[in-house]
């Protein structure tokens, strides 16, 4: 198993403000748009170094989804901010209709997703976001593991002509993916090779799979782990490639098990090779108040309930 | 400029022409809005064949003219007979409305490539936020241009609506004219019944708005209204103009009435309205 050191931990959120920041001196088309969540989405220095392309629109997130898609008639590419779950649910006919059925060029950008957001609780802690955005024709989805990645990603997006969904998240985790990755959209990226189970992971479960992995060693266990950063349009080919090696498959997300990357990666297995496969999300239930390592621990989505679901999956193994 | 430019003689005729596309369209597939249609006709050809600067070799990015955007999608009939008159598309298209493979869809749509459109509309409400987002644009990219927008009154009971009105009196959007088609009507009964709208002049003046008010059915006063309501941009507050129209305009058992929203005439109602409309021109799909 491979070692993967880091130097710090930062939030992912962190990671889109710079490479928001990037693109404003980069790319003068990119457009700032924000519900009064700049901070929390850390669009701030975006705003101070460029007023003329922020807008702020108030919590009014409809009306900014609306205002994105129409800043996209005239060449500009909006980024929308607030949290995921103001950026899917509060607004998904919006975004139907006026984004992704118009074939709008807007990146919308969604902080503090999953069970991570931590105290605030259920209200805010959108488990469904991934399942919603994967069902729209026209929407590329990102969820990004780390900064550097979350950097890279923001980036590479503003590239992409189309509608995007980018989920990243409130908590500091290890900051491991080198800070010269090249984000390519669609691209699987294999963490570890290994012969016994692959591990497909997203987002904030891509560490915890990276700890897995290591326990998994200890117990003579050698996994292959896959970082799926991009669920939308997921990389068959990467997937399939490595279930042919292993002949099991483990699924990891902050996210319900129903219609997040665990559906999309069985839909590709069940059409093509059909192994054993084993979710590693939230069972169907709303989250709750608490730290995100006690909310992580309590709806199953730590080191070991991974470690346990690919021995689940193993023993499936004809 | 506008690629037409007509006067208001020609932009009579053409207007009666539009109507009698719209119920041939609404007819042929026995589906379709021809109350809000009929009752706009003279808002659309007035801004196709007068008002707007705009080029009929459709770029979607739109810089160096003016903006359209329909918000209230269902009275798309009216919409593609008039971008066919203007030169968009071929007039026999329309003969494909809510056909299958068609691009002319029930609704407003850009999936399909239709020349003349820029957004899809049928879900009310959102139209507005759309038409300020590519106004501030405008705005950015030193294009002095407008964007016009129009809205139904029913569709005022969505919320969206007034946050993008608000939002457009924050930022001094001041580049655009949106219109709310006043007819009184939505699919359940008068506005006044179904969700009294109450004051609108007022209340869009409350959220900063420069308000005007004309006749929708009558180009001897829409025309001037629409010219004051272009003196109007420019001064700092977007500008809404409260268009009092007639649903089913011209066509007299159709008039006044929210029972043809969405209602389409049968083979001896479409006699009778063609004929009301002034049967005559060759160009007739």
């Amino acid at each position: 198993m491979k070692d993967f050191p880091f130097t710090e931990k930062k939030d992912t959120r962190s990671g889109f403000g710079a490479g928001l920041l990037e693109l404003g001196r980069t790319n003068p088309n990119v457009v700032g748009l924000c519900a009064d969540l700049t901070g929390s989405l850390k669009m701030d220095a975006f705003q101070k170094e460029f007023p003329e392309r922020f807008f702020q629109v108030g919590i009014a997130e409809a009306n900014m989804m609306g205002l994105a898609a129409g800043m996209t008639i005239g060449g500009k590419i909006p980024f929308t901010g607030t949290f995921a779950n103001f950026s899917t649910g509060r607004v998904y006919d919006q975004i139907r209709q006026s984004i992704a059925y118009s074939g709008k060029n807007v990146k919308i950008c969604a902080s503090h997703a999953g069970l991570t957001l931590g105290e605030d609780g259920a209200t805010h802690q959108i488990l469904e976001d991934l399942g919603m955005m994967r069902m729209l024709p026209h929407m590329t989805v990102i969820n990004p593991c780390d900064y550097n990645q979350t950097k890279a990603a923001t980036i590479a997006i503003a590239d992409h002509e189309g509608p995007v969904y980018l989920r990243f998240g409130r908590p500091v985790i290890p900051n491991f993916t080198p800070a010269d990755q090249k984000f390519e959209i669609g691209k699987a990226l294999i963490l570890n090779e290994g012969t016994d189970v692959s591990i497909f992971a997203t987002g904030h479960l891509v560490w915890k799979a990276i700890l897995a992995g290591h326990i998994l060693a200890e117990k003579g266990i050698n996994a292959e782990i896959i970082n799926i950063h991009t669920i939308k349009p997921l990389d068959a080919e990467a997937i399939l490639k490595s279930v042919a090696k292993t002949g099991c498959a483990v699924t990891a997300e902050e996210h319900n098990r129903f219609g997040g990357l665990g559906d999309a990666v069985a839909q590709v297995l069940i059409s093509n090779t059909p192994v054993p496969q084993e979710y590693v999300a939230v069972n169907d239930t709303f989250g709750e108040s608490g730290t995100p390592d006690q909310l992580m621990e309590k709806y199953g989505l730590t080191e070991n309930d991974i470690v346990a679901a690919v021995e689940r999956a193993i023993s499936r193994k004809k | 400029m506008n690629p037409h430019n007509k006067s208001i003689e020609e932009l009579k005729d053409i207007a009666s022409q539009v109507r009698r596309d719209i119920v041939r369209m609404v007819h042929a597939v026995n589906s379709g809005h021809p109350g809000g249609s009929l009752g706009c006709t003279d808002y659309f050809v007035s801004l196709y064949f007068k008002i707007m600067n705009y080029s009929t070799d459709f770029k979607m990015n739109g810089e160096g003219e003016d903006l359209f955007f329909l918000s209230n999608g269902h009275i798309s009939p009216v919409w593609y007979s008039t971008l066919a008159r203007a030169g968009f598309f071929d007039i026999k298209e329309l003969a494909t409305f809510r056909k299958l493979n068609s691009r002319l869809q029930g609704h407003p749509a850009t999936e399909e490539g239709l020349e003349g459109i820029r957004i899809a509309s049928g879900s009310l409400g959102q139209g507005l936020s759309v038409a300020v987002g590519a106004a501030q644009v405008k705005k950015l990219n030193k294009d002095n241009n407008l964007v016009y927008v129009l809205m139904g009154d029913g569709e005022v009971e969505e919320g969206q609506v007034w946050e993008a009105a608000m939002y457009a009196a924050h930022h001094k959007v001041d580049n655009i004219i949106a219109t709310i088609d006043l007819n009184g009507q939505q699919i359940d009964g008068s506005t006044e019944e179904v969700m009294d709208l109450g004051d609108l002049r007022k209340k869009f003046e409350a959220f900063g708005w420069t308000v005007l008010e004309t006749s929708g059915n009558n180009f001897e006063t829409l025309i001037p209204g629409l010219e004051q309501a272009k003196a109007e941009t420019g001064k700092g507050k977007p500008v809404m103009l409260l268009m009092h129209t007639e649903m089913g305009y011209g066509v007299d058992f159709m008039m006044g009435s929210h029972k043809w929203h969405g209602v389409a005439p049968n083979d001896e109602q479409l006699e009778i309205a063609l004929q009301q409309l002034m049967v005559k021109h060759a160009s007739d799909y």
